[in-house]
Parts: C-alpha cells; structure tokens; sequence
C-alpha cells in the first residue's frame, strides 16, 4: 500500500472538499491551456500567411499596411506600384536577386471576400506554410490566356456554395460589396478552380487573372471607382507621366546620396536592355536606367522582349502597359545567394519608387509588440487563477488537519515517521493539483474542439481538442511544485504533530 | 525482555513549574509474559504506554526493549522500532477512517518496511473472527468488531509487544470479555508480551498479574 494510495483515500474521505478544490484548479488549468491554444492559433494565423515568399514589393508607405492588406487582405488597398516595377523584377535589373515574383492586384471584392487579381504562378510556383503547395480541391489552376477565369479559396466555396463553373461579378472598391451590386458593365468571372484547404488567409479569397482584371478596368464605366485602386489610371497616360517626372525629380534629389546598385546586376542586365545615355550626366548607372524602364516606350519594349521569351515567368494581354498597376509584388528572393535577397531589399527601399519589406518580419513585431503582450497578461491571469486555487487546496487540506490529528497521531503509533505523514499530505495536494490540472487539461481541449469550429472560420487555422501545445508540458512540474508550496503548510502540520497530545485528545 | 530503570517523566506546567508525571525505578516484562495495568486516573498509565514504545522519551532513565536500549535511538529509528517491535490498540478511534479493515491492517505491515502480506492480515482477521467483515470501513462496523480490528492490526508485525490502552472501555460488557479473548489468545500464539491498562475489574482479574501503577510510580503523590 503505497502513500500515493494513503494519500488518494484521504482525498475521498472529504469527497466534496477534494472534488471543488480540484475543479478551481481545473477551472484555472483550462483557462491556462485556451489562452496557450489561442495564442498559438493566433501566432500561427498571423505567421502562416506570410511563409511562401520573402518580400512584398509595393508602393511606399506603412509597411505594415502593405502586409496586412498583402497577407491578410485585410484595410484598405495600397497606394499601386507601375507594372514596370514588376518587369525590374523579374527580367530588369533586379532580376539576379528574384527566383520567383508574383503580381497581385487588390481592391476587387465579392461579398466581403477579397478579389486578388494575379497570376497562375501564384498557385503553380509559390508555396505555403514554408514549403507547402497548393492544391486543388476541385477543378484547376485559372489559364493565363484566358482574362476571366478565377479559382476560389476552400472558405468561399463553402460560405458562398459556389462551385467550378459558377460565375460572379467583382464589385469595385467603395461599392456596396456586403450586398448583391454587380456590375454588369463587363464579362462575368468564370471559376474554374477551388484551392485545396490551406489555413492561409488565402482560403477566404477570390484569385483571378490579372488580366481579367486591367480588362475590365479598362472598360469600366465609373472612373472615379477606378481611381481608387488604380490611382491615377483611368486611361490618363498624362497622370502616368507627370508620376514618372515626380519619381525622377526625387531620384535627382537623392542622386547624391549615390544609390547603389545591385553589383554585378546592372553589369548583368546592361545587355538586355539598352540604356540611352545618361540624361542627367552625373546619374549613377542606376538610376538612369531606372528613368529608362519608366517611360511607356521602354515599358513596351520590354513587354514585346518577355512575350518573345519563351520562358518569360510573366504575360501580357493586350492592355496598353502604362494602365497597367500593381498592388504590391510578391518576391521570392533567390534561395542559393541571401546576400543578394537582402541587397535587393536594402536598394528598393534606398529608392523613392517602392519599399520592399519581409512579411515574416513585420509580423513578427506586430505580433511581438502587441498580441504578444495580450498575450502575456492573459496568460498571466490564467496563472494567477491557477495560483489561487492552488491556495484553495491549501485552506481545504489545512482546515482538515484539525479532524486529523488523531488519524495522524494513530498512524505515528503505528510507526509512521514523521517523514512519511507529511509526505502523505503532499502527495494529497499534489494529487488535487493534478487531478483538477487533468480535469482542466481535458476540458480545456474539450473547449478548444468545440470552439474549433468557429476559430477556422474566422482564422482559417484548424485547430482539433488534441491538438496539444509543448509549453502545456510546462503545466506539469508547474503544478506538483505549486502544489509541494502550497502543500508544504499542512504538511508541516502534520510533520509536527504531537502524538501523545493527539491520542490522548480523542481518547 | 523489557526493562525501565530510573525513568522520570515530567511535563511542565501552565504556570513554568515541573510537573512530575513518572518516576519508576524498575519495571520489568519478560517475553510473552501477560499483565494488566491498573492505577487511578491520571497517575500516568498512557504516559507510560507512550515512554514504552518510544512515542514519548523519558527525561532520564533507561528503556531496555530486547536488546536496545530506545532512549538512545533517534525519533526515526524509534518510529522504525514502534512499526516493528510494538503493537498498539487504543480506547477508541483507532483505525483509519478511509480504509476497510483488512487495509487497516495492512497499513501496520506498510509502515514497518514495506513487506505488506496480504494473507497474513487475512488470517488475523479471521482469527479474531472477522473474516467476513474484511472489505468494511470503519464506520460500518461495531466498536467491538473495530476493536478486534485493532488486535488483528497490533498482532500484525509479529511484535515482542502489545500495549493495549484501555482496549474495552468503550465495548458494551456484553463484548468486552470477547476482545480480551483475542487479545490474550493472539498474543499467547503469536509469543507476544502483552499490558493490558484498564480501569474495569473483570477485565483485571483475568490476568495473574496485575500492576497498580500508583503503588510502583513515586511521582504519584497519594492523596
Ligand atoms: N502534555 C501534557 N502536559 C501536561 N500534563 C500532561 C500532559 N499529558 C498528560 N499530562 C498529565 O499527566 C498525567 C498522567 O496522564 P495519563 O494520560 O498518563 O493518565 P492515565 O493514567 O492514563 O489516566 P486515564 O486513566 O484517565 O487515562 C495527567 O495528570 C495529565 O494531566
Ligand atoms: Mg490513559
């Protein structure tokens, strides 16, 4: 008979005292364990997003709304970037340092979820979640030649019950997009894909081709919409190039500080695209091909090289190139050289067209800065719940040391030490505390699967009642040593009765 | 077998002054050798009990069970001692409440050493004729029965002693004789010393010898 067994049969002996102490401490150990699954949902929601690429290329301005709007498609829609942005990236004189770069389009939406205008390399060469590909659920990967096609995350399929081959018209930005406000003006979008389930923000938006979308643009009625995400479109070529006159009147001011290039970059990229001499003298290198690839003629010059590329990672339709915007671009840096990806961060960002900014990093310090310390406290709460019903156990197990001190004293009589009872009332505290931290564990999962549910509706992130957390195994020493504190009392106690006295009391 | 030489016991009192409570100059019980102990109230008889087997220590003297001496041994080799040499049966309230009986009696085995015989307390219980009674708790039984529990209990270890502190004072008459009856037979079998305290006369008489603790403690000051 061992003192954990000693110990279990005092705690039945008070049923009703044992029972509600250890469920206080049930009660604290699952509101430990929510807050650590939440925090952990939350974390790996916000992270999530943004694995698959290593830069989000967009217009200066907040980086963090450039990764909020990017990642999570969530405020308002980024100032634009020109498309030639994206030709530096990939075939300009940025192109050393990019294995892959995606183009995305945002503003669009269809009944609160958001309409990403893109690529299909979106979905045929970025990954997710680190190195996970995208799937599809139902159907395929939207044609690049053909402008209205879209695919669907798994979460609008199934809110929405829409289906391969249903079709849908986008709403512009500042349309009523809770409602049913179609616009008819241009050709219905045809889904001709579902994306597998990623637990990406992903899964609660629309892709489409991104020259569906400068299509309908294009032929749009209501300008002043247009405006608001293709700022400065609008088919007003004369906007495009006072833009572009503003660009180099900064990039004449800040000539001085000597922008560096990417090296071996330029030299790399000399060939490929003819730079007119300089037309500022003193212009770096750089920067007076950068004047280049701003004006129309160039960009068309370059749209005309891609499309006789057959390997060119990039399409073209037939929208005149200076109506051509971008939200941002989505950049995997080349993997083999990371000096060269940080190089290339540091000069987008040295220049006055764009910034590129690490979504992984950004979000870390939202994360970091501010959820953490939610976080923190929450989780400081729960420990101090936990705390407290820690000392419930003491107050019970020490109120009952009055009732037993004759029970202690006969088993001093019978040659228990002194060691051993105080042992045996640790090991009764010590059982509570696990107990009720069991009890709460089991609930706590069991409130994690029953909110499940609603968490991946709203996250995307699936969490499951077994899905356990590794800093729960911190609940474990945790509470044997909260409960040998708070068990300590009583056993001193016990440890300290006097045998003679206590027989004789009952006697 | 046991032997107290020059044992003094005194508690203080309330108000700081010496309470004289023991002072014997020899006592002696040889092996198996039964007796009951008999004195007034509070002339010490538990307080001896306690001295015996190492619950309380003398102030000075010599406590010689078997071969030690007990008042060199520390309090963990004295509690060791207890668990091993001695068994115990109280008035009342002697067994654990959370445990049947046939667990009471194993509990005895476990604070010994470990080496808890199941069938061994079996057949004590049955021995004191509670074969049938092994799964109940405590409350379910009779003083009586409880009793007997504690005699089975006591017996369990195979000590050289069992102190019995007024083992029937609570028992109906009508049951007393039976718990004499196990514990003068247990212990005879068993070739255990026995001291029996009582205050009831019957039960005394029982016994060829008989012990007033007034008339051999002079720290009894006679009114
Ligand atoms: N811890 C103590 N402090 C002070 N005095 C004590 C203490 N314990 C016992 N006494 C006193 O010692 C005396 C002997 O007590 P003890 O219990 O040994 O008597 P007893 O002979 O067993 O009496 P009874 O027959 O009533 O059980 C009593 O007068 C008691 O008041
Ligand atoms: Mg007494």
């Amino acid at each position: 008979m061992s003192l954990w067994k000693i110990a279990w049969r005092s705690i039945q002996q008070r049923a009703l005292a044992s029972v509600l102490t250890a469920f206080a401490m049930g009660l604290g150990v699952a509101l430990v364990v929510s807050v650590l699954v939440i925090h952990g949902v939350v974390d790996q929601s916000f992270r999530r997003g943004a694995q698959g690429y290593d830069l989000i290329v967009g217009a200066k301005g907040e980086s963090i709304q450039l990764v909020l709007n990017t990642v999570f498609h969530l405020g308002m829609a980024p100032e634009n970037i020109p498309y030639s942005y994206y030709d530096e990236l990939i075939e300009g004189r940025f192109s050393r340092a990019v294995e892959t770069a995606i183009p995305v389009a945002m503003g669009h939406a269809y009944k609160t979820y958001p309409v990403i205008a893109t690529v299909p390399d979106m979905f045929d060469r970025l990954k997710y979640m680190g190195d996970r590909e995208y799937e599809f659920a139902e159907g395929r990967n939207f044609d690049v030649n053909q402008p209205f096609e879209a695919v669907i995350g798994s979460t609008v399929a199934r809110k929405l019950k829409m289906k391969v081959g249903d079709t849908f018209r986008p709403t512009h930005p500042g349309e009523d997009i809770t409602g049913d406000a179609e616009d008819e003006s241009h050709e219905p979008i045809t889904i001709v894909g579902i994306l597998a389930h990623t637990g990406t923000p992903n899964d609660r938006a629309i892709f489409m081709n991104l020259e569906g979308f400068y299509h309908f643009d294009c032929h749009q009625g209501g300008p002043g919409t247009v405006r608001q995400y293709l700022k400065g479109k609008a088919g007003d070529s004369n906007t495009t190039k006072s833009d572009s006159a503003e660009s180099h009147a900064k990039s004449e001011e800040s000539k001085s500080d000597a922008a560096p290039g990417l090296p071996g970059i330029d030299a790399a990229d000399d060939h490929d695209h003819e730079s007119p001499p300089a037309k500022l003298d003193s212009h770096e290198h750089d920067d007076a091909e950068h004047d280049h690839a701003k004006s129309p003629d160039a960009l068309a010059e370059l749209s005309h090289d891609a499309r006789d590329n057959p390997h060119g990672t990039h399409h073209h339709g037939p929208t005149p190139l200076a109506d051509r915007k971008l939200s941002a671009v989505l950049v995997c840096t080349d993997s083999d050289n990371q000096a060269l990806g940080m190089q290339l961060r540091s000069i987008i960002n040295e220049e006055n067209d764009a910034q590129a900014v690490a979504p992984t990093e950004i979000i870390s310090q939202l994360f970091d800065g501010i959820i953490g310390n939610i976080q923190l406290i929450l989780v400081i709460l729960a420990v101090l719940v936990v705390v407290v019903a820690g000392i419930g156990i003491l107050v019970s197990i020490y109120n009952s040391m009055s009732d037993r001190r004759h029970e202690i004293a006969v088993m001093r009589a019978l040659g228990a030490s002194r060691m051993m009872v105080g042992t045996i009332i640790l090991l009764e505290s010590i059982l509570l505390s696990l107990g009720g931290g069991l009890f709460g564990l089991l609930l706590g999962h069991g409130l994690v699967g029953l909110l499940a549910p609603t968490i991946a509706e709203h996250t995307g992130v699936i969490v499951s009642a077994f899905q356990f957390q590794w800093n729960e195994l911190i609940l474990i020493p945790g509470l044997i040593t909260l409960a040998s504190l708070v068990g300590y009392v009583p056993a001193a106690v016990a440890y300290r009765t006097d045998v003679a006295k206590s027989l004789a009391a009952n006697q | 077998m046991l032997e107290l030489k020059n044992v003094k016991k005194s508690f203080t009192e309330p108000d700081g002054g010496e309470l004289p409570i023991l002072d014997i100059e020899d006592f002696r019980l040889d092996a198996g050798e039964q007796m009951a102990l008999v004195g007034r109230s509070g002339c010490g008889k538990s307080t001896l009990l306690y001295v015996i087997s190492g619950i309380s220590r003398p102030d000075s003297g010599k406590v010689q069970v078997g071969d030690w001496d007990i008042t060199l041994f520390t309090e963990a080799e004295c509690d060791r001692f207890r668990a091993e040499q001695i068994g115990y049966v109280f008035q009342t309230f002697n067994l654990l409440p959370g445990f049947t009986a046939l667990e009471n009696v194993m509990l005895g085995m476990r604070f010994a050493g470990g080496r808890v015989d199941p069938n061994r307390a079996k057949h004590l219980l049955e021995r004191v004729g509670l074969g049938h009674r092994m799964t109940h708790r405590p409350t379910q039984l009779s003083v009586g029965e409880q009793q007997r529990v504690s005699v089975a209990r006591g017996l369990a270890n195979r000590p050289r002693l069992l102190l019995a502190d007024e083992p029937t004072a609570n028992v109906d008459a009508g049951h007393q004789q039976q718990v004499v009856d196990m514990l003068r037979d247990g212990c005879r079998e068993e070739n255990v010393a026995l001291m029996v305290v009582t205050h009831t006369p019957e039960v005394a008489r029982q016994f060829e010898r008989i012990d007033n603790l007034e008339e051999f403690n002079r720290a009894v000051v006679i009114a």
